[in-house]
């Protein structure tokens, strides 16, 4: 079973993000910031992590740049999942290696479809 | 809606379109055409029924049929036949053409333009292989109203997150709010045309190329075998045809073979009589629309 951890600082996203992705036979664990997530990634390297934007103590963008320095920290595909949806945010996200990217708001179909672009599914 | 009325209604869209209701889809029809009614000033199906029966109405007709056939449609969609048009037929193609540097590819249900953009990308990211080359993409749809939203080319943010990949999405789009537009380049890719695939194919040319997905679903035996036996007619002997997922020739035709390991992918069966051969049992005599 793929391991996808689901970064949010809402923890109605993280519900929903939840519900799809273990429909979907993911194994998920969570995290609020992006501190957490490193935390997290430090000792359990994922398959796939959904990554919201703006969260306090450490943002997505951030937590994306850390993540990508650890050993083993290329290996993880990165959709990011966040309300900055204009071009320049996008464009910024892929430069620093996100994989995938989901506008809010988003639906099933939407999380199953960018999964299935990065090879997850 | 009385069984007068949706016996008159399902036979109508049959005759128009092709499109074969099965029993008990009174609710579909009255999802749909109720607000096509309300539109034209009626205030029921059996108002618009009987206006439908007068055959000066071909305006409102016309949208009873596009409000009946519109179907949804996303960017590389099964993301499987895109596969086999990059890796297998565009390869071949290209080498078979060499001399001409000609290709023509048929959408033949291009509803939004999704399908046909998506080969647009497809051929952009071949990039220099193609310089000096004329690809012909040639969209149609029995609907004026998708098609408009085709070459208009804006789609939502919902329609641009289903099967485009986001890089694809920064290169050959523009935002202007939650709306993306494809880039003009692309637009000019692809020329749309309203047609209906019942209506003789004469005219349309000859094509190495033939995406008909998710449309034989609507019809009938019959008319299926008809409609891929034409297509056989008009696409090159080295030519393919793509199915949907759930679609295929097996039992309907003779005019095709599947190409194995491609799934969707047929090749013209040359070995077939005449290259379109009907197989025994099924009768292609007698449909409308000739």
């Amino acid at each position: 079973m793929k391991h996808c951890l689901v970064v949010d600082d809402s923890s109605v996203i993280r519900k929903v993000a939840r519900r799809i992705l273990e429909d979907l036979s993911f194994a998920i664990s969570e995290a609020e910031d992006g501190q957490q997530a490193l935390e997290s990634c430090r000792q359990q390297m994922p398959d796939a992590i959904l990554l919201d934007w703006n969260m306090p103590v450490m943002d997505g963008l951030e937590f994306l740049a850390q993540l990508r320095k650890l050993d083993g920290g290329e290996a993880p595909k990165v959709v990011f999942c966040t309300t900055e949806n204009d071009v320049g945010h996008i464009a910024k996200a892929i430069r620093a290696g996100a994989n995938e990217y989901i506008m809010k708001p988003f639906d099933r179909e939407i999380v199953e479809a960018k999964f299935q672009e990065v090879g997850l599914i | 809606m009385s069984p007068a009325e949706y016996d008159f209604l399902r036979q109508f869209l049959k005759a128009r379109s092709g499109l074969v209701l099965s029993n008990e889809k009174q609710y579909l029809i009255e999802s749909r055409l109720l607000p096509v009614a309300r539109k034209a000033g009626l205030a029921s199906i059996a108002a618009l029924v009987s206006k439908l029966r007068d055959p000066r109405e071909a305006q409102l007709a016309d949208a009873v049929v596009e409000a009946m056939t519109t179907n949804e449609s996303f960017f590389f969609r099964d993301k499987v036949p895109f596969d086999h048009f990059t890796q297998l037929m565009l390869p071949q193609l290209l080498e078979r053409r060499a001399a001409k540097r000609h290709l023509r590819i048929w959408c033949a249900a291009a509803s939004t333009g999704q399908e046909p953009y998506s080969l647009a990308m497809c051929l952009k990211e071949m990039g220099p292989r193609l310089a000096g080359w004329r690809v012909e993409i040639l969209g149609t749809d029995i609907s004026n109203e998708v098609l408009d939203r085709a070459r208009a080319g804006v789609y939502t943010q919902f329609e641009v997150q289903r099967g485009l990949p986001i890089q694809n999405l920064l290169k050959y789009f523009t935002q202007s709010g939650d709306q993306w537009t494809i880039s003009a380049e692309l637009r000019s890719m692809v020329q749309w045309r309203k047609f209906n695939l019942l209506e003789s194919f004469a005219g349309l040319g000859q094509f190495d190329i033939v995406f008909c997905r998710n449309v034989l679903i609507y019809f009938d035996q019959p008319t299926k075998a008809d409609i891929i036996n034409r297509i056989g007619k008009l696409l090159a002997p080295d030519g393919y045809m793509v199915l949907g997922a759930a679609e295929t020739v097996v039992g309907l035709s003779e005019a095709f073979k599947p190409v194995p390991d491609r799934r969707g992918l047929y090749a013209p069966n040359l070995v077939a009589a005449g290259g379109a051969a009907p197989i025994a049992g099924v009768r292609v005599a007698g449909l409308g629309g000739f």
